[in-house]
C-alpha cells in the first residue's frame, strides 16, 4: 500500500482537525508571515512566535497553470503527455496574511475572486517508490 | 545641476536579440561593447570603468580577456531583471560623483528554452509543490487587475499585436512577424488569462552603452542624449511581488510607483512631458498595469487608450516602440539596457521604419523583476 510523502515539509502540520500551514507572528507589531520568519518584514523586529495559520479564507486572485512546471524543482506530474492543468491562487486568511497555494479547481469559470476556500491535502504525483506525493491546496467550500 | 555633472550617453551597441546558436552570451556582450565603443568613436582602452551583468552567462568582468586587459575598474552587477538598470545607475553615479569621466554599462545573457527555472534553495516545498513560476504571478496580478479595473482580454491582445507589429519594423528584434489580435487570443492558454503570445520568452542578446560627463559629450557626438534620471527601488512592505509565498494584508503600490515618482522628481519633469516610453512587458498585462504604475494614466484608463491606439507609434504616448520584451525576448542582463538603446535611437532620430514622429525630446524606461525591484530612467536630448 502506497505511503503518503509530503513535499511541503517544514511548512505544513497535520493536526487532528486537518492540515494547517505553519506561519509566524511578530509579537511587537502583530504582523503575520508565511512561511515562518525569524524577523518581521514590517517593523524589522526579532520578537517572533510560531503560529498555525487559519485554514479558511477568501480567494484573492488566481490563475491556471496550463503547462508542466520544470522538474526539478517540481515533483508532481510534469509529463507533457499526461499533465493536467491546476489552479494557483492567493487565499486571504482573515486578519492574518494572503498565502499562495494550489487550488483543487482548475476551471477558471468555477473560480471567482472573493469566493470562500478551505485548506485540504492534494496528491500531485507519485515518487519513484510508488508513494503518493502530497502538498497543501485550497478548495472552494461552496459557501 | 551644472552641465559638468550631467551624464550623457554617447555610444550605443547591441547584439541581435533572440537565438544565436553557437555564440555564447558573453560573446554577444563583447559584440555589443565593440559596437558601442565604435559608435562613440572611442577605444576600449579609453574606458575608465564598466558596470556589467548577466544572469546565466558568467561573470561580466571576465569579458576583459576578450576585449583587452586595460586595467579598468570593472564591477559585476546582479539584480535580476533590473541588472541593466542597476549597471546604468552605477555608471551614472560614478560620473555624477566626479570620480570618472567616461565608462560603460553592459548587459548580456543567454537562457535555456522555456519558462525560467527558479532556484528555491531553502524553500524546497515551494518549487516542489508546483508554485515558484514567474508566469503564475503575471497571470494572478493581471487577473485581479482586470477584475478591479475592467480591463478586457481584447486589450491584452491589442498589446501583443502592437508589440509584434513594432517588432516587425526592428531588424534587431527576435520576433519580426506581425500577429493579429485573433491569433494572440487563439494561442494556447499558458497561465489564465494569459495566452502563449501574450508572454515574452527568456532569450539571448547583449547591449552596451558608453556614458560620459555631459560637458565632454560633444567631443564624441553631435547628438548626445542626456540621462536625466536613473533610479532603482526595492519593494516596501505590503506590495504584491513575483515569487512571493505570501502577501501582507496591508497594501503598498510597489517599487515601480516608488521608482517612477523618484525619477520624475530627479528629472524635474512629469509624465505629460514624456514623448515615448519603454515599459516592462514580460507579458501583455504587465505593460497595461505599468502604464498606470508609472504615472501615465489612471488605473482602468488603459482600456480606452489602447482602443484609441494612443500607445502606437504615432499615438499620443508610443509604448515599447522596438517591440518590447514580447518581440525581443528577455535576456535578463541585457533587457533593461535594450530599452535605453531604443530610446537613444529614437531621440537621435535613427529608429528607421519605427521612428516616432515629430522629433521626440524625452523618453522613459522601466524594468521590473524578482524579488520586487524596479528601475526607471529618463532621457532627453
Amino acid at each position: 500500500m502506497p505511503t503518503r510523502v509530503s513535499v511541503a515539509e517544514g511548512v505544513l502540520e497535520e493536526t487532528a482537525d486537518g492540515p494547517r500551514l505553519k506561519g509566524s507572528r511578530c509579537i511587537d507589531c502583530g504582523t503575520f508571515a508565511f512561511p515562518a520568519q525569524k524577523s518581521c518584514q514590517r517593523c524589522s523586529g526579532t520578537n517572533i512566535e510560531p503560529t498555525l495559520l487559519a485554514d479558511k479564507g477568501k480567494l484573492w486572485t488566481f490563475t491556471i497553470q496550463g503547462f508542466p512546471p520544470k522538474s526539478p524543482p517540481y515533483r508532481g506530474n510534469a509529463d507533457l503527455a499526461t499533465f493536467v492543468p491546476f489552479g494557483v491562487g492567493y487565499v486571504e486568511l482573515p486578519g492574518e496574511v494572503k498565502v499562495e497555494t494550489r487550488l483543487t479547481e482548475s476551471d477558471p469559470a468555477k473560480l471567482h475572486i472573493g469566493m470562500e476556500m478551505g485548506m485540504v491535502l492534494e496528491t500531485i504525483g507519485v515518487d519513484a517508490d510508488g508513494n503518493d506525493l502530497v502538498t497543501f491546496a485550497f478548495a472552494p467550500t461552496g459557501n | 545641476m551644472s552641465n559638468s555633472t550631467e551624464v550623457a550617453i554617447v555610444g550605443i551597441g547591441m547584439h541581435q536579440f533572440g537565438r544565436t546558436d553557437g555564440v555564447s552570451g558573453m560573446d554577444q556582450g563583447v559584440v555589443a561593447v565593440r559596437r558601442a565603443v565604435a559608435d562613440a568613436g572611442v577605444k576600449w582602452e579609453d574606458m575608465q570603468f564598466a558596470f556589467g551583468g548577466s544572469q546565466s552567462s558568467g561573470a561580466a568582468d571576465t569579458m576583459v580577456s576578450k576585449l583587452g586587459l586595460t586595467g579598468l575598474q570593472f564591477i559585476n552587477v546582479a539584480n535580476g531583471c533590473a541588472t541593466g538598470g542597476s549597471a546604468l545607475f552605477s555608471a551614472y553615479s560614478s560620473i555624477r560623483s566626479g570620480l570618472s569621466d567616461i565608462g560603460m554599462a553592459i548587459g548580456f545573457d543567454k537562457h535555456e528554452r522555456g519558462a525560467f527555472r527558479v532556484e528555491t534553495k531553502g524553500m524546497d516545498w515551494y518549487g516542489s509543490s508546483g508554485l515558484a513560476l514567474t508566469t503564475q504571478f503575471f497571470g494572478m496580478k493581471i487577473n485581479r487587475y482586470m477584475h478591479q479595473y475592467g480591463i478586457t482580454n481584447q486589450s491584452l491582445a491589442r498589446v501583443s499585436a502592437k508589440a509584434f507589429r513594432n517588432g516587425s519594423m526592428n531588424p534587431m528584434a527576435w520576433r519580426q512577424k506581425p500577429l493579429s489580435e485573433e491569433e494572440v487570443l487563439a494561442s494556447p492558454m499558458l497561465s489564465y488569462p494569459l495566452t502563449q503570445y501574450m508572454f515574452c520568452n527568456p532569450a539571448e542578446g547583449g547591449v552596451a552603452l558608453v556614458l560620459c560627463r555631459g560637458d565632454l559629450a560633444h567631443k564624441y557626438t553631435d547628438r548626445p542624449v542626456f540621462l536625466k534620471a536613473a533610479v532603482v527601488k526595492s519593494r516596501r512592505f505590503g506590495s504584491f511581488e513575483v515569487l512571493a509565498p505570501s502577501i501582507a494584508l496591508e497594501h503598498n503600490a510597489g517599487p515601480t510607483v516608488d521608482a517612477s515618482k523618484a525619477a520624475f522628481e530627479m528629472a524635474g519633469i512629469g509624465p505629460k512631458d514624456i514623448d515615448l516610453a519603454q515599459l516592462q512587458d514580460t507579458e501583455a498585462g504587465a505593460e497595461i498595469m505599468h502604464m498606470a504604475e508609472n504615472g501615465f494614466c489612471e488605473h482602468g484608463e488603459q482600456e480606452a487608450m489602447l482602443a484609441a491606439g494612443e500607445t502606437e507609434i504615432g499615438g499620443r504616448l508610443p509604448v515599447n516602440t522596438d517591440g518590447g520584451c514580447l518581440a525581443n525576448g528577455e535576456p535578463i542582463g541585457a533587457s533593461g539596457l535594450r530599452q535605453v538603446y531604443e530610446n537613444v535611437l529614437q531621440l537621435r532620430g535613427d529608429a528607421g521604419a519605427r521612428q516616432v514622429p515629430n522629433n521626440p525630446k524625452t523618453a522613459y524606461t522601466h524594468v521590473y523583476g524578482a524579488p520586487g525591484i524596479s528601475g526607471v530612467t529618463i532621457l532627453s536630448r
